[in-house]
């Protein structure tokens, strides 16, 4: 079991280098590096901050610094699924705060909780751009569901559990 | 052969949400199956501007809109429409909705007025050709051939066009300083970190039609005599970085970027750039501090940008609305830009409808349009019959308004002569069901929450703030936070570092000023008065149930 995650490791690793050699990456390319990563990895422990501080040789609290002042980067595990619930005005005013709640209640987990299972984890997010259809929440990177109800969360979790 | 009737499908990223790429393929399934293959093609186009429940397509000739909810109305066009000729009566959408766009000859009345917008609904984004097609890559064409910079500058000054990201600088002047500094690079940027709240216009603009921002942002490298252009996109704008990255693929293997463009000798290279979730990055300089691969903080100003912008270079940063309307202006010139809208905000802009609004969507009108004609004319008035408590106008950052304040025109100087801001443009309806405390906490919340830390005037400001208002929305406010909160916004209007931080007085101040009466109820009252706000009961403890 331990190799199995190692070899995983080195296999996420070797993808992380392929990608910095491929657009030819120095300090000012860190942005693009960490989205890579944190794609492969799921998230940026401190490891994965040092590797790619010596990679592109710049200091590791640079790293640190870059990881820590965007919100879209993370140093703590996140759920399978990212539930992102958009609290922006626009959203606001279409009730995303019980959206908000409900979620809250279905999962049993607090903001930016992650569940037992690690299957899901809730976050609220500022406005998504998708005013349109408030209130929005987005799920992953690629699954948006517009003009949500409290009642349709239920089987918008239940889509992730089957 | 050409076909006989196309069925444009919007699939913007709204309509995504909606199941347009489902739609989309089960038209062209169901065509295919018909065998009706041979007369009617099925494209994927951008924002019609209105959204409704469903998904809306668009079948020409005829010019008939539908709104698609589920695949048996799919099925029912098929059927009705393409198959017997026939209208599907139950599924169409008046065409009044729609039929308010084009005509930029009639600036008498208030209609819709598509410049930025023109492509947006009418083409294939994905398919250059499409583009091209629509005048695409022609002022580019009649800069590199016929115009010296120095003029290209000129028309743009001359036009009036100033920046639509919300500040109002005239772009040309922009473009002149940066021309006049001598350096041996050059950058130009487009700020597409669109993160207002509320505002959702560049991403249908670049989803709708990205050639029209690489053609523009071509033509002002030209311009200032850059060879290099950043996109910076936010990183939650998956469909508008694809439509940009494959027009940027596309514009490259046409020569139109890359080296001797036209055959021109004229060089301009573009990349995209990705945010990460930092509302500050829309600050011009916290942005090109991200692109050189930092945190987003702002820098001191001056110098400016066309001074000292990207890695210290002479930089143009202008934000997409303003770029894409450039290639109009080359082609149609600058008495024709100037016709519309108001004498000192010319041109059009494009507007966010939001909130508790029927219709819900993008609409480009004339400066100087009113809120009013906004909400009732091009948005069909307030949702669910309820009745109109506020608007925000210009974004978070913009003003709340009452009632009493829809006459006001929109433009550049609203602000100065009506308190009434533009901003990025958005217009959030607020209806009676909601709180004036309550709204302003949730808006409050969003700059403690984006602040930097930068500075200490917006980075404690920001918090004294929401403290106070939660103090109030839980019943517990004090009289003298009124006067407190807004000297607070005094504080930091003149001396937070960077915009983000002078701009929290606005909402402030003008929710504050417009709807006193409702704070000193929260403050005065026992009970809550408005059934949203929840006021503690101090000795009793929250029993879970």
């Amino acid at each position: 079991m331990e190799k199995s995650i190692c070899e995983q490791h080195e296999k996420l690793y070797a993808e992380l280098d392929k990608f910095i050699e491929e657009i030819h990456a120095d300090g000012s390319a860190l942005i693009e590096v960490l989205h890579k990563a944190q794609q492969l990895f799921g998230h940026l422990p401190v490891e994965v901050q040092e590797y790619i501080a010596e990679k592109l040789n710049i200091p590791v609290s640079k790293v640190f610094g870059v990881v820590t002042f965007y919100s879209f980067f993370t140093m703590k595990p996140r759920g399978k699924h990212q539930i992102k619930v958009c609290l922006g005005t626009a959203c606001y005013v279409k009730g995303a705060d019980r959206l908000m709640d409900r979620f809250k209640e279905e999962l049993g987990v607090e903001e930016d909780g992650v569940t037992k299972d690690g299957l899901f984890s809730l976050h609220g997010v500022r406005c998504l751009g998708a005013c349109s259809m408030a209130p929005v929440v987005m799920i992953g990177e690629n699954d948006f569901y517009g003009r949500v109800t409290p009642d349709e969360v239920p089987k918008i979790i239940r889509n992730y559990t089957k | 052969m050409p076909k006989s009737n196309v069925v444009l499908v919007s699939v913007d990223s709204n309509s995504v949400l909606k199941g347009a790429k489902y739609f989309k393929n089960l038209f062209q399934q169901l065509v295919d199956e018909y065998k009706l293959s041979d007369f009617v093609e099925v494209l994927e186009t951008g924002s019609f501007g209105v959204y409704k429940d469903g998904v809306i397509i668009a079948i020409y000739p005829e010019e008939v809109y539908y709104e698609i909810k589920d695949a048996a109305d799919v099925k029912k066009v098929v059927e009705e429409h393409l198959l017997k000729g026939r209208r599907a009566k139950d599924l169409e959408l008046d065409a009044e909705l729609f039929t308010r766009k084009l005509s930029v000859e009639a600036k008498k009345v208030v209609e819709e007025t598509r410049i930025v917008l023109r492509n947006a609904g009418v083409i294939d984004p994905t398919n250059i050709n499409e583009y091209i097609a629509r005048d695409g890559y022609m002022a580019l064409a009649k800069v590199l051939n016929e115009m010296k910079p120095q003029e290209v500058v000129e028309v743009v000054k001359e036009s009036g066009l100033r920046g639509r990201g919300g500040a109002g600088f005239p772009t040309g002047l922009k473009w002149e300083f940066t021309m006049k500094t001598d350096a041996d690079q050059k950058y130009v940027i487009c700020n597409a970190d669109e993160g207002e709240p509320g505002t959702f216009k560049d991403r249908l603009i670049m989803e709708g039609d990205p050639h029209s921002l690489i053609e523009a942002m071509t033509i002002a490298g030209y311009a200032v005599g850059a060879t290099k252009g950043y996109i910076y996109i936010r990183g939650e704008y998956y469909g508008s970085i694809q439509n940009i990255q494959k027009a940027i693929k596309d514009a490259y293997e046409y020569g139109l970027l890359g080296e001797d463009i036209l055959g021109s000798g004229f060089t301009f290279h573009l990349a995209v750039r990705l945010g990460a979730g930092a509302y500050v990055c829309g600050e011009e300089t916290a942005l090109m501090e991200s692109i050189e691969g930092k945190a987003g903080r702002p820098r001191l100003k001056p110098p400016y940008p066309p001074v000292s912008g990207l890695y210290s270079k002479p930089t143009v940063i202008n934000n997409v609305e303003t770029f894409v309307n450039v290639p109009q202006i080359i082609l149609n010139g600058a008495d024709w830009f100037k016709s519309i809208g108001t004498e000192s905000s010319p041109g059009t802009k494009v507007f966010s409808l939001c909130g508790n609004i029927v219709n819900r969507g993008i609409v480009e009108a004339p400066m100087g349009t009113t809120v009013r004609d906004l909400i009732y004319k091009f948005g069909g008035g307030i949702a669910n019959g309820k009745a109109l408590k506020m608007v925000q106008t210009g974004g978070t950052a913009g003003t709340f308004i009452g009632p009493d304040k829809l006459d006001v025109p929109l433009d550049f100087d609203s602000m100065k002569n009506y308190g009434v801001s533009l901003g990025s443009g958005v217009i959030l309806v607020i209806d009676e069901d909601n709180c004036a405390v309550d709204v302003l906490k949730n808006a409050m919340e969003f700059f403690e929450h984006e602040s930097c830390g930068k500075c200490t005037p917006c980075r404690e400001g920001t918090k004294m703030l929401v403290h106070m208002l939660n103090d109030i929305s839980k019943g517990k406010g004090k009289r003298e936070y009124l006067d407190a909160m807004k000297n607070i916004a005094s504080t930091m209007l003149d001396s937070a570092f960077c915009g983000l931080g002078q701009s929290v007085p606005v909402p402030l101040n003008s929710m504050l000023n417009n709807f006193e009466a409702e704070f000193l109820k929260h403050i005065e009252s026992k009970e809550s008065p408005c059934g949203i706000c929840k006021f503690e009961k101090p000795k009793k403890k929250l029993v879970k149930s």
